[in-house]
């Protein structure tokens, strides 16, 4: 029990498929408290359907998902709102409330779950935008900021309720080396001074490396590899090499499968 | 001759799979829209404790429709008014137009065109608003927070729709009616008097008015919930909202004129 007290998610034997194609396969994932762990793998390979998973926003075909105790795929639905409560999660987009300013989108969740007065809810949504760097940036509305700064607005906004752990979905993606600077060095700084939970999706090997205490590795619908990012850049798997190492040939071929290149050319003469 | 007999076969099967194929997908579509409608309005916390929020739908689907409606209702009572002297007059009962036109909109035109108009402008604008959402993860992000969509978004929404579209009704016959006066009393010479007593005497409050008004009850029900399925299943493209929003148009269209001829035949055909 001791151990599983060590781990705020527990993904047990996964399997989840897609229109007949397993997406996973009986996949085992521990997720330790306290730490950042971030779950690599090539695009397109489940990283984001994961985090769904283990949100409950998709169910899967066989195995269990327990988050902080509760078996997350046998919760009811109201339940299930309450769990979610100890989450947070950060899309890929940010995902922020197109209507709400950025002062209201942070002040959501403080609304809908608090009974906090006014003034205190204006404090704690300006300490979350000032953990962030955005506070000046209180009164725009969404359409007027750039991608780095929506998802930041969007960090403040899923650690406005203090949760447990953060789910980030590709916090990386399409960020100039500034922004990306930023995230790399929020997502760390906010796991040990607020005690988190983190769990980053990502593929870009070098800035997931550099935050991470505990790296998974997913691809063809399993776990390739897991251990610390020292242990992962060292490995002698092939699969796991060639992804940390970005080699653009190996187990997972340059070319999509097709038929031989000289018969193909040939063929052509036939038309 | 043999050969030909079998792909006959094969070809019939396969017609027959594809047709039980798309069966059950209607059938499921149908299921999963009566649950998703269900959870949405009965659920807990559903209905009063969102008074602002279905204010602020009243606003935008009620007032915002209030133009189209207002315009289209002043130009069919003016037809109706038109047309009704032009047949009339060759009986000699040209006063009796204000009895057809009073019957004509509270009875069919007023709650059937404005549910039309509803389905085109407010029905087609609630899909792309929640398909967009969808597609831009907002309603994942609220769930994420811990809000259930269904409540936030769905919920005030429907409940907008079905409250609003008797009252556009309402606001259309009543213009329609003034509409019909203008062109038949004050351009075309009938007598006040008749054109106005004619119509008190013919119109019925139980039979004409409140049939009226259940009729736009039922359509407002009908054409609001197919618009809010359509927009939270949407598939998260831009091809998938153009669809759905189509989708809201054609199918409120078809449901409307369909339901309009059940009601009639069971209100006022002897059945």
């Amino acid at each position: 029990m001791a151990f599983a007290s060590d781990n705020v998610v527990e993904i047990n034997g996964l399997t989840f498929r897609r229109s007949g194609r397993a997406i996973y396969d009986n996949v085992t994932i521990h997720i330790p408290r306290g730490k950042v762990t971030a779950i690599m793998g090539p695009s397109g390979t489940g990283k984001t359907t994961l985090l769904r998973l283990i949100g409950a926003q998709l169910r899967p075909d066989a195995g269990d998902i327990i988050v902080d105790g509760h078996s997350i795929p046998s919760l009811g639905r109201s339940d299930l709102f309450k769990v979610r409560r100890k989450m947070g999660m950060l899309f890929q987009s940010g995902a922020l409330f197109t209507d709400l300013s950025v002062y209201e989108n942070v002040a959501f969740p403080l609304r809908v779950h608090t009974q906090l007065p006014e003034a205190m809810i204006r404090d704690v949504v300006l300490m979350k935008l000032h953990a962030v760097g955005l506070r000046g940036a209180r009164d725009l509305m969404p359409s007027e900021l750039s991608g780095g700064m929506a998802r930041r607005v969007a960090l403040a906004r899923a650690i406005a309720l203090d949760p447990m752990m953060i789910m980030y979905d590709e916090p990386f993606v399409g960020q100039d080396p500034i922004a990306m600077g930023v995230l790399v060095q929020l997502i760390r700084l906010l796991n040990d001074a607020l005690n988190l939970t983190s769990i980053v999706v990502s593929h870009d090997v070098h800035e997931a490396a550099s935050i991470a205490d505990y790296i998974y590795v997913v691809g063809d619908a399993s776990v390739l590899g897991h251990g610390t990012p020292g242990e992962l850049m060292n490995s002698t798997d092939d699969r796991i090499r060639q992804f940390m190492k970005g080699l653009p040939d190996g187990p997972v071929p340059y070319h999509y499968p097709a038929q031989d290149y000289r018969q193909d050319l040939l063929m052509g003469e036939l038309l | 001759m043999k050969q030909q007999r079998l792909d006959l076969i094969t070809s019939f099967i396969t017609f027959l799979r594809r047709l039980g194929q798309f069966g059950i997908m209607r059938v499921e579509s149908i299921g999963r829209s009566g649950v998703f409608l269900l959870l949405a309005i009965f659920g807990r916390s559903g209905f009063g404790s969102r008074y602002q929020l279905l204010l602020q739908q009243l606003y935008s689907i009620g007032v915002l429709s209030l133009v189209i409606i207002s315009v289209s209702g002043l130009f069919i009572g003016m037809v109706l008014g038109l047309q009704g002297y032009n047949i009339l007059v060759t009986y000699g009962s040209e006063e009796a137009v204000g009895q057809m036109v009073a019957l004509t909109l509270l009875r069919e035109l007023g709650p059937v065109v404005t549910a039309l108009l509803y389905a085109g402008r407010a029905g087609s604008a609630l899909t792309a608003e929640i398909g967009l959402m969808k597609a831009t993860e907002q309603l994942s992000s609220m769930e994420m927070i811990g809000v259930d969509p269904l409540k936030r978004i769905v919920a005030p929404r429907f409940w907008a729709g079905f409250i609003s579209m008797p009252l556009l009704a309402a606001i259309f016959s009543v213009i329609g009616i003034y509409g019909g006066a203008m062109v038949s009393v004050d351009w075309l010479g009938i007598y006040e008097g008749s054109f106005w007593s004619n119509m008190q005497q013919s119109v019925n409050f139980a039979d004409d008015v409140c049939n009226g008004v259940i009729k736009s009850l039922v359509f407002g029900f009908v054409v609001t919930w197919i618009a809010v399925f359509q927009g939270y299943d949407t598939l998260p493209t831009s091809e998938g909202i153009s669809r759905a929003t189509t989708r809201t148009v054609v199918y409120s269209s078809l449901a409307v004129l369909g339901l309009d001829f059940i009601l009639t035949a069971v209100m006022f055909g002897e059945l």
